[in-house]
């Protein structure tokens, strides 16, 4: 078998992801192993050989996203599988990856931190850390599976950003999604949307610059191309002492997604236009909107919800939307507030922000707990 | 060779970093003198990885080829990801002590375990260079750094040995003294397959030689020559007798099935049975 037959499977997480990324064309996972991420990399042990890639366990996990930025200038999509210790070590990595604009994903499973804090519990406390977990100006792009289904959508989704913006993408999942079992549709290879980086034409030159998002060669294809995490030049020559070509490198690579926020932004959305009361949700505490919307409107309550799919960069425009019409936003997370204040700061005031916040032992927030919030609040 | 050796045709037109009398264009010229010698007329089959630090700027970005100029330390790991998915390239690494065995020791051993089939030449000139002077793993005990201001009392670490034991197909050690001697090693390396390890012990006349009583990068490379010891010399000699000596040669040759060999006869097993 290569792929995973287009069909219906009762598949955990840590499955959907490994198949997705074969099938979004993933070529190369280099990895350390972590409660609760290491599923993924055991699945990928045993099925990238079947598809001709190579899977590998590094030393540890700065090893592993250096492998993984060796392998994407090789040409292979690649990615890495980590927890927030191994998290917190790959982020020098992962500013390089954004610097050189090398296209790579990876997905870190969320569990309570700070530290080892409770390896084995379900957390959303690296929010903030995927958005600015290395040092200096850039932008990331995390997406926030809420199901397996969706650990499936996403993982290909997060292929497809980091070949179409040339960057490192992150999916940020948690412990429950990756380790639930749901039913998955997979669709046929030829339906689903793979997307792979532009390469130059012969003779081209310019691989860090003139262009948004320049084209990509490989090493080995005879472009003489020259990488550096250091400020550097649209030939990709090392220049540091000029704050003009530094300042057009950095803004070019934080404009090259900041611009396309419409584009690389994605929500799901309900009764946004008409809600009294709003819920902006996420992750695996969004599994909580479904239920609790449906009780309060059976009670009568007209409640509407954003659910970010994409966390960073932040749909802030669809959030502030909600506010047009919502007097009071809920924002309910497995951390101590970290999307609460993005939420705050999209809304300006024109909604009152609620937080719910819930850590430690991995205990999700259920349906009755967000009810009563939104009761509370009406 | 029917044409004539000349640098510039494997280097960018860019002015090289380099201090006066630095080691490192000993070890550039070998490994291009190397390179041409094997008949290369470019280097369109090479990758170069480096890491941060004087020697990493060998390859990056001055020579005419694919260079991946990486974090501190972190080239071995990066090299492992280009090898894996071009087997067909020679990867060759390029650091320095602080950046090799440092920050980037963990990742030396197990490429070296692994038998990552990667050439690494290491520039040891026993101090970190290019933040001025501190003290490196391989500073002789008692040395003064700009951190050590009393003299070293760390006890330095020998490279070769640790590739050794690590696992390493080829390891050897020669001096900037040596220069002919490092290009016969380097020629022999890049017909290797497996971890091949070269340590050049290179001199540092701005951060290093001065502080420790050499007037010119000259004198420091008279002292290589005069205190180097052959490894046939070396088994003569006490144990006290040889710290003060650099023992050069190669320490080993062997042809132990390589990381390429043994992960790809799973790719294909795998995907036969797949």
């Amino acid at each position: 078998m290569r792929f995973a037959k287009p069909g219906v499977y009762f598949w955990q997480g840590s499955e959907a992801c490994a198949e997705a990324a074969l099938v979004a064309g993933c070529r190369f996972f280099a990895g350390y192993p972590i409660t609760p991420a290491t599923d993924i990399a055991e699945h990928l042990a045993k099925r990238l050989p079947q598809v001709g890639g190579i899977a590998i366990q590094m030393e540890d996990e700065i090893a592993s996203i250096g492998a993984v930025i060796g392998a994407s200038w090789a040409g292979a999509k690649a990615m890495t599988t980590t927890s927030g210790p191994g998290f917190s070590l790959m982020q020098e990595g992962i500013g390089y990856a954004f610097m050189t604009e090398t296209p790579c994903v990876i997905v870190d499973v969320q569990r309570v931190g700070p530290s080892t804090g409770q390896a084995t519990k379900c957390a959303q406390g690296d929010v903030m850390q995927s958005r600015w977990g290395t040092h200096g100006d850039y932008s990331a792009i995390v997406l926030s599976p809420n199901s397996v289904q969706e650990m499936f959508n996403l993982t290909t989704r997060a292929f497809n950003l980091a070949e179409k913006y040339r960057t490192p993408v992150i999916l940020l999942s948690d412990e429950v999604v990756v380790h639930m079992r749901e039913k998955v549709v997979v669709p046929p290879v030829e339906k689903l949307e793979i997307l792979n980086r532009r390469k130059p034409k012969p003779g081209e030159k310019a691989f860090f610059g003139h262009e948004e998002v320049p084209p990509m060669p490989s090493v080995g294809e005879g472009f003489n191309v020259a990488v550096t995490g250091s400020t550097h030049d649209e030939f990709g020559i090392r220049y540091t002492a000029d704050p003009v070509v530094h300042r057009r490198l950095v803004e070019r690579l934080n404009g090259k997604i900041q611009n396309h926020v419409d584009e690389i932004a994605e929500v799901e959305a309900y009764n946004i236009e008409n809600c009294k009361i709003g819920v902006v949700a996420y992750g695996c505490s969004s599994r909580a909107v479904y239920d609790a919307v449906d009780e309060a409107e059976a009670r009568g309550i007209s409640v509407g919800y954003v659910r970010l799919k994409t966390i960073w960069p932040f749909p802030e425009k669809v959030v502030r939307g909600l506010a047009e019409t919502a007097e009071k936003i809920i924002v309910p997370e497995m951390n101590l507030r970290q999307i609460f204040y993005e939420v705050a700061r999209a809304v300006g005031g024109e909604a009152k922000v609620i937080p719910i916040n819930k850590i430690g032992g991995g205990e999700l927030i259920t349906p009755e707990e967000l009810l009563n919030k939104i009761l509370e609040e009406v | 060779m029917s044409e004539m050796f000349s640098v510039k045709k494997y280097l960018r037109d860019l002015k090289l970093p380099f201090c006066p009398g630095c080691g490192a264009f000993t070890v550039m010229n070998a490994f291009l003198r190397a390179v041409h010698e094997l008949g290369y007329g470019n280097l369109e089959k090479f990758v170069f990885c480096s890491g941060i630090g004087c020697s990493s700027w060998i390859p990056s970005p001055y020579f005419l080829a694919d260079s991946i100029h990486t974090l501190h330390g972190r080239s071995i790991p990066v090299a492992t990801g280009v090898k894996l998915m071009r087997p067909d390239l020679n990867v060759v690494v390029f650091g320095g002590d602080g950046d090799i065995v440092g920050i980037g020791l963990s990742h030396f051993i197990h490429a070296a375990r692994r038998n990552l089939d990667v050439l690494v030449i290491m520039v040891n000139n026993m101090v970190y260079g290019m933040t001025g002077g501190q003290v490196a793993p391989t500073t002789p005990f008692k040395a003064k750094t700009t951190t050590t201001p009393y003299g070293s009392f760390e006890h330095p670490l020998d490279a070769v040995k640790l590739a050794v034991a690590a696992g390493a197909n080829y390891a050897v050690r020669w001096t900037t003294a040596h220069p002919n001697e490092l290009k016969e090693a380097i020629k022999k390396a890049l017909g290797l397959k497996g971890f091949r390890f070269i340590e050049a012990v290179s001199q540092c006349p701005t951060a290093f030689g001065r502080r420790v009583g050499f007037k010119t990068a000259g004198e420091m490379v008279k002292w290589f020559r005069e205190n180097s010891i052959t490894l046939e010399e070396a088994v003569r000699l006490s144990e006290e007798d040889l710290k003060t000596k650099i023992v050069v040669g190669e320490f080993v040759h062997r042809q132990r099935p390589t990381l390429i060999e043994t992960i790809y006869a799973i790719v294909k097993e795998a995907q036969e049975g797949g």
